[in-house]
């Protein structure tokens, strides 16, 4: 499934027409190992030609501008990139795109149709965020916890959440907004 | 009942317009005066001219529904919410009729917009207030000109125009139209604060939605097509420069398409200019992952210019400050010495905190493009007139030519008041000739600098047989700015005081982090106090409110920055809120109080030890911040402020070698995280009718020492050093 392509698409790039580079390198026969992947993300099959061990954080945000899923350390440390695979959050920064295979993802984007998956409503409800950077990332490892534990205690929550920094401090309504989902049963 | 001007020398602040697709619209200077918080002594004074700007704007549709445009980029404090109530109230609207809406940009509408922190709502509570209640106005005199009766004959609310005497109702929308025909009133009556509706009430964030479904609203998130990307690299450690690097083979990765240096220094640097390297290596290609790459690769010569400092050298440093150091500011009440003299007890301590990052959770980024004659700048960033400042001197270009737009802000905490990783997009911008995003990685932030000083204070007060406090002393020293308010308390409650702030030198660079200085002195402060009223055998708080009592009656010397009635007034709520005095099996409790951004706020900490950890199981707050505008949001940013401040005073801290930081990530450097917030915090505000105060900085200082208390309380031991778990006898 490898492919050459990289020379070719650069030729077709939109950027390579324009002459703003006139003095870099461009012409470069570099010969980096580009694959294509068809990947299932929130619903849709998309195909991507991409260096194999890019993270799916920087496939989402810069290739399928799918960008509600955040930068926040790149090395798993604060959760800001936190999506679905399959049913379990994982962080995107650590996960090469050539890890994904067939499963499917899910992202903020994808959590539900309009913005109302019991999470988020909870989470509109307890009014949490402040600056909202945090938030996408906290929401959806909730989500995949909360379907694994329905009627968590609090220790169990903030030993699930506790990889999700939030750096505005909003965790005390984050707790309760789990608790709001979990309560309203229908996680 | 209040009147107010809508005009100052015959100009009107107003100007009334007809809406395209019928209605009102009404342009109005938003934030007049809304300057950021100017951290730097001289920087940024308000300019009047500014204050005739029309920089917000009411649209009151045909239909009734009310379009606020807010010029107001969001940095987590809820004014894109709270701003637009202000409005909605005086205009007397139902909120559900209410639409608030971002500027669009490039409509060249929005020239100049503010984030100021604590002092947004403070700055242009009036000018909000004059907008709505001249549009009602406007829109009674439309209904009385139709009605042919006179406009003190009606009454307006919730968008219904009515006669007083009579049947005759008529909605906003039906008025809007016509409303455009009427001279702009030269002075408007606002609400009684008793008649407030919704100023008060809790409205949920008006970006709630776009939140929690991930939409595009950060800079990080912004995308315009033919955009490169872009990332910097800076020397390993203060004091170094850069030279050359692998240029050729960094060029020849894949994905990227140029790589150069930039060098970002201008004549003249202002307050907002200060950044830790001038001159960058800077890589641009197509994406973020290939730069990450591009980065690893380098291989740079860097230079030495300057000293390489060490934590060592800096402790040091401030050791010899308080010993030696250069006064910036002092005060004298009284003899001190004389009365250490003939005290019958006296305590002395002496308080650290390290230099710590600001950490927004969205890294620094930028988009510019920039071209022969213009650069246009689009982000994250409070000053966005410093930033066409410093880059208009930097690419040579007339003012004018260079607009900011700003997009929501994934944290501040005043670290976006500094405005050169803007710049820096424009120098890159402008080498590759074509549009670009610059991108920090996390280590890139946390590494450059702009930090909160580190400090160092000494405190000394002397008791009498009576254990009266008769003298008072303070000490502080900062790298490089000190953290004392010479006029702050317990100024004006001690006989005999003396406060000096001494600066002392380094490399590393510094900013203002969320309420500068007192995030240090809070702490230490009620902490020492704590401890003097425990040698004086007195109850923390009744030892508080006895200063506060002299404060009141006989105030020593001349300037107090504080209202003494108003810091007390928090202390005795918190102190009934939280039912203090009342002993509780396994809790162990702390206060402290203090005042900050024109507001007071006290606190009480409810600490217990489980399996050798302090657990902060409830934090009472009591908040003088004046008319609480959107409760339930007011108590979020206390709450962040609370945890914020344990988190600090507890775990962060950035420790040097050879000019370069430990920490460059959150795996070295932590931050709190959920276990470790408190279990409850719990916030009661002071009802009064004084002008709205700030609400982002206030409740982090008095964490800190309210924290420090709790935990002696719970271990016995005191904590003088952050953060406080590196502090050896911290059980845990
Ligand atoms: S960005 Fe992935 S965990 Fe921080
Ligand atoms: S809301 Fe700002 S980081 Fe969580």
């Amino acid at each position: 499934m490898f492919f050459n392509l990289f020379l070719i698409k650069k030729l077709l790039h939109p950027y390579y027409s324009s002459n703003n580079f006139v003095n870099s390198t461009l012409s470069l026969p570099y010969t980096k190992i580009m694959a294509n992947f068809k990947l299932k993300i929130n619903g849709k099959t998309q195909q991507i030609d991409v260096d194999p061990n890019t993270p799916m954080l920087w496939v989402l945000r810069d290739h399928l501008k799918l960008v509600g899923t955040k930068y926040g350390c790149g090395i798993s440390q604060c959760g800001a990139c936190t999506i679905h695979l399959g049913d379990n959050a994982v962080r995107s920064c650590q996960l090469p795109i050539s890890a994904v295979g067939e499963q499917n993802i899910t992202t903020i984007e994808g959590l539900s149709e309009n913005g109302d998956h019991p999470v988020q409503k909870a989470w509109l409800e307890e009014d949490v965020y402040q600056c909202g950077y945090c938030q996408a990332g906290q929401i959806m490892n909730a989500t995949a916890f909360l379907k694994k534990n329905p009627n968590p205690t609090d220790e169990e929550i903030e030993g699930a959440m506790n990889g999700n920094i939030c750096r505005c401090g909003t965790y005390t309504r984050i707790k309760k907004a789990i608790k709001t989902a979990a309560n309203s049963q229908i996680v | 009942m209040t009147r107010i001007k809508t005009q100052y020398n015959r100009r009107s602040f107003i100007k009334v317009s007809a809406a395209a697709g019928g209605g009102m619209l009404i342009g109005f200077s938003w934030l007049n005066a809304c300057k950021p918080n100017t951290p730097e002594p001289g920087a940024g004074v308000a300019v009047p001219k500014e204050w005739f700007e029309i920089n917000g704007y009411i649209k009151i549709g045909d239909t009734g529904m009310v379009t606020i445009y807010s010029p107001n980029p969001e940095i987590g404090q809820n004014v894109r919410t709270s701003m637009p109530m202000i409005v909605a109230e005086e205009l007397d609207v139902p909120w559900e009729n209410v639409v608030v809406e971002q500027a669009p940009l490039n409509t060249g509408w929005y020239q100049n917009q503010f984030a100021g922190g604590s002092l947004s709502i403070r700055l242009s509570w009036n000018a909000l207030r004059m907008a709505g209640a001249t549009g009602k106005r406007m829109l009674m005199e439309a209904a009385a000109k139709e009605w042919g009766i006179p406009v003190s004959h009606l009454s307006a609310s919730n968008g219904i125009i009515k006669e007083n005497i009579g049947e005759r109702t008529v909605g906003y929308g039906d008025m809007a139209s016509k409303a455009v025909g009427i001279e702009v009133p030269k002075e408007v009556e606002l609400k009684g604060v008793k008649d407030f509706k919704l100023i008060g009430s809790s409205i949920k964030n008006v970006d709630g939605k776009k939140i929690v479904t991930g939409k595009p609203l950060f800079g990080l998130d912004f995308h315009r097509d033919g955009m490169q990307l872009a990332m910097i690299q800076h020397p390993p450690a203060f004091g170094m420069t850069i030279k050359d690097f692998n240029e050729a083979e960094i060029k020849s990765m894949p994905g990227v398409k140029d790589a150069f240096i930039i060098d970002t220094s201008i004549e003249e640097p202002g307050g907002f200019d200060e950044k830790g390297f001038k001159q960058l290596i800077a890589i641009v290609g197509d994406s973020t992952w290939q730069l990450m790459q591009a980065k690893k690769a380098l291989k740079a010569n860097w230079e030495t210019t300057g000293e390489l400092e060490s934590s060592d050298i800096h402790v040091k440093r401030l050791e010899k400050a308080l010993a030696t150091g250069e006064v910036q500011e002092s005060r004298m009440d009284g003899n001190p010495e004389a009365a250490f003299k003939k005290a019958a007890k006296i305590v002395e301590r002496t308080y650290s905190a390290p230099f710590i990052a600001h950490n927004t959770l969205e890294p620094m980024n930028f988009f510019a493009n920039v071209t022969a004659d213009s650069a246009e700048l689009i982000g994250p960033t409070q000053t966005p007139e410093a930033l066409e400042g410093s880059v208009a001197k930097l690419l040579k270009l007339p003012l004018e030519n260079v607009t900011v737009n700003m997009t929501r802000i994934g944290g501040g905490f005043g670290r976006r008041l500094y405005v050169h990783f803007g710049v820096e997009a424009a120098a890159i911008s402008k080498k590759i000739g074509g549009p670009v995003k610059l991108i920090y990685t996390r280590e890139d932030d946390m590494t450059q600098g702009t930090y909160r000083p580190t400090y160092r204070s000494i405190y000394k007060a002397g008791l009498d047989e009576n254990n009266n406090l008769i003298a008072f002393t303070v000490k502080g020293a900062g790298l490089p700015e000190g953290p004392v308010f010479p006029n702050r308390f317990p100024a004006g409650a001690v006989e005999n005081y003396s406060a000096e702030k001494i600066k002392a030198d380094t490399n590393v660079t510094t900013g203002a982090w969320r309420a500068p200085r007192s995030n240090f002195t809070a702490g230490a402060e009620q902490a020492f106090l704590d401890e003097v009223a425990e040698a004086a055998g007195k109850d923390p708080i009744d030892f508080r409110l006895e200063l506060f009592d002299r404060a009141i009656k006989d105030p020593v010397g001349e300037k107090h920055e504080y209202e003494a009635e108003r810091y007390a007034g928090v202390l005795k709520l918190v102190k009934e809120k939280a039912n203090w005095g009342v002993a509780k099996p396994n809790v162990h409790r702390g206060v402290a109080a203090y005042f900050c951004h024109s507001t007071y706020v006290a606190e009480v900490f409810d600490l217990s030890i489980k399996n050798g950890k302090p657990i902060v199981e409830k934090v009472w707050c009591a908040v003088d911040c004046g008319i609480v505008v959107n409760r339930d949001a007011a108590k979020n940013m206390i709450e962040g402020g609370v945890i914020d401040g344990i988190g600090h005073a507890m775990y962060s801290q950035l420790t040097f070698d050879n000019g370069t930081t430990h920490q460059m990530n959150f795996d070295k450097y932590q931050l709190i995280r959920h276990s470790q917030a408190p279990k409850e915090i719990e916030v009661f505000f002071v009802e009064n009718e004084i002008d709205p105060t700030g609400l982002g900085e206030p409740g982090l200082p008095p964490a800190i020492g309210a924290l420090a208390n709790a935990l002696y309380k719970a271990t016995g031991q005191r904590h003088y050093h952050q953060p406080f778990v590196t502090e050896k006898q911290l059980v845990g």
